[in-house]
């Protein structure tokens, strides 16, 4: 892994965000607070503000310095818990090395894994974990498998909207719309969409530079 | 929306700015990170910070001073304070005896200072206020909610702390007001976040919504409007029923504090008639109201409506509630 990359896909991730302001914020209007838009968009600026600070450093010194600005920058449950996945990543990183596709798998798991942990949250429970979970194990069978960079980014991809569409058929029970109860379902979780679109973002940037 | 704003992005530091020079004797306010400690640094004590979002005023900068907070991290309206808020306050007023937090139990407050309970170089531990039993899970928290309760656990704490007595005592009480402490709010209308510029929910002349929490965040349900001491009965009657079904209320201990809290836009003479109805009925169930507070402590930004809380006193409790106590917002003994 090559900080440039880190920076390019903090900009692709950025454009997406942007891109779907309105179905971001309806999602967000109708089973939680309003606010997931407003949060992501100020996350994905100071991260692409950051450029010319993250061009000089190593990679995980680059996802730790991320993490640490999401912190004090988004504030409600998102900082926390994108700002853990992060800085995991990055002491997952600094201390196995980067330079396999196992090695980044490993650490994208570490990083959703503390996710998981801060949250206190699982699989089924219509949170972001419902995209970061699958696309984080499928990763790591497939980095393990020797599975071609087209067909991690492609599997990936699906992945995370398998994921992202099943949170529509959830009850919430944690996260904003838990408390809803019945009347969350039928409604995308905000999280969940913004995480997949994350990931589609990042994986067409690495396709795209493929070719 | 109607309010008192010049640009809606600067209304919190205004805001933070206005609280520090009007109780300039009392308090200093630190800007970026955001927070505020009292004016003179306490030595020799355990240090005792607060904070959670804005909105909620008096809550918990109004409460820094002699007897109670050393510091409190204000974050935007409704939003929790960032770690790093929290990091800043600790080291600019512990005094070699560690660091407690007092935290509202919403995953956004607990997220952000269990990260700073973990980066902090020093001794810390936690109070978790969940007093609101009106509903087991809300949309912003899992397990109850910490409301104005709060006030109470931060007042208890800060007395002993000034006793001079260790972390772990300092957690232990606070741990224990918490849980002899129970509270249910309802709300006449919503509230409006500034920066929303329209109001959180809907409700016309004719209902209200039982079990509202403080960012008027959805309560137990939706009912008819109706006369002052019906309301009154049944925040009361979930009050006595929360308290015994945690087993709390035992022979032989009977007095109580009740705290009659309203959201931010319901007049004193409201609450006093609410005060009278809820005194009263405790009564009925046996409990004697030893202590009393009448007065917006715990607020929801415009919010019409009001909390009852009610503490099970205790030797230690009432002897920490009554000691000396100055801060902006509560003032009594010194």
């Amino acid at each position: 892994m090559k900080t440039p990359l880190i920076l390019s896909a903090a900009a692709s991730i950025q454009t997406a965000i942007l891109a779907h302001e309105s179905e971001l914020e309806s999602l967000d209007r109708e089973i939680g607070d309003g606010d997931h838009y407003i949060n992501m968009k100020r996350g994905a600026q100071v991260v692409v503000e950051m450029q010319a600070e993250l061009a000089t450093l190593t990679p995980d010194a680059a996802l730790q310095k991320i993490g640490m600005k999401l912190l004090s920058t988004i504030g409600g449950a998102s900082g926390p818990l994108l700002a853990s996945f992060f800085m995991s990543m990055a002491k997952s990183l600094k201390e196995n090395g980067d330079d396999t596709i196992v090695k980044i798998a490993a650490a994208f798991a570490a990083g959703v894994d503390a996710i998981r942990q801060r949250g206190k949250a699982d699989v089924g429970e219509k949170t972001m974990l419902d995209v970061l979970i699958p696309v984080a194990n499928t990763f790591q069978s497939l980095a393990a498998q020797h599975a071609d960079t087209t067909l991690i980014c492609n599997t990936l991809m699906q992945t995370a909207e398998q994921g992202m569409l099943a949170t529509k058929d959830l009850i919430a029970t944690k996260g904003r719309a838990a408390g809803l109860g019945e009347r969350a379902i039928g409604h995308i979780d905000p999280g969940a969409k913004s995480c997949q679109l994350m990931i589609e973002a990042v994986c067409t940037l690495i396709l795209d530079s493929q070719v | 929306m109607k309010k008192f704003i010049n640009n809606v992005d600067d209304i919190l530091v205004e805001s933070l700015s206005g609280f520090a020079a009007a109780h300039a004797d009392l308090v200093n306010l630190h800007l970026e990170p955001n927070f505020i400690t009292r004016k003179h640094k306490a030595v020799n004590k355990v240090a005792i910070i607060s904070g959670g979002g804005s909105g909620h005023e008096p809550l918990h900068a109004g409460y820094i001073g002699y007897g109670m907070l050393d510091a409190a991290c204000p974050g935007h309206v409704f939003t929790s304070p960032t770690p790093d808020q929290m990091l800043a306050a600790a080291e600019s007023v512990h005094a070699d005896q560690g660091v407690l937090f007092i935290v509202k139990n919403y995953a956004g407050d607990v997220m952000n200072f269990e990260m700073a309970a973990e980066m902090l170089p020093f001794e810390n531990a936690t109070v978790l206020t969940s007093d609101d039993c009106a509903v087991i899970n809300s949309t912003y928290t899992t397990g109850r909610r910490g409301v104005a309760g709060t006030v109470i656990v931060e007042k208890c704490v800060g007395s002993l702390a000034e006793a001079g007595a260790h972390l772990q005592a300092c957690k232990a009480l606070g741990d224990k007001v918490n849980s002899r402490t129970a509270s249910m709010g309802v709300a006449l209308t919503s509230c409006t976040v500034p920066a929303a510029g329209r109001p959180t929910f809907d409700i016309s002349d004719h209902e209200l919504e039982m079990g509202v929490g403080i960012h008027g965040e959805p309560g137990r349900r939706r009912e008819t409007m109706r006369a002052a001491d019906a309301i009154v009965s049944d925040l009361v009657a979930s009050i006595v029923e929360d308290l015994t079904v945690r087993n709390i209320k035992t022979a032989g201990e009977n007095e109580a504090l009740l705290l009659v809290n309203g959201f931010g836009a319901t007049p004193l003479m409201e609450l006093y008639l609410l005060y009278n109805t809820a005194a009263k009925l405790f009564n009925q169930h046996g409990i004697q109201i030893a202590r009393s507070l009448v007065g917006n402590y715990t607020t929801a930004l415009d919010m019409a409506g009001a909390s009852i809380t009610l503490c099970l006193l205790d030797d230690e409790i009432k002897q920490h509630w009554d000691s000396p106590v100055h801060t902006a917002a509560l003032r009594w003994g010194k």
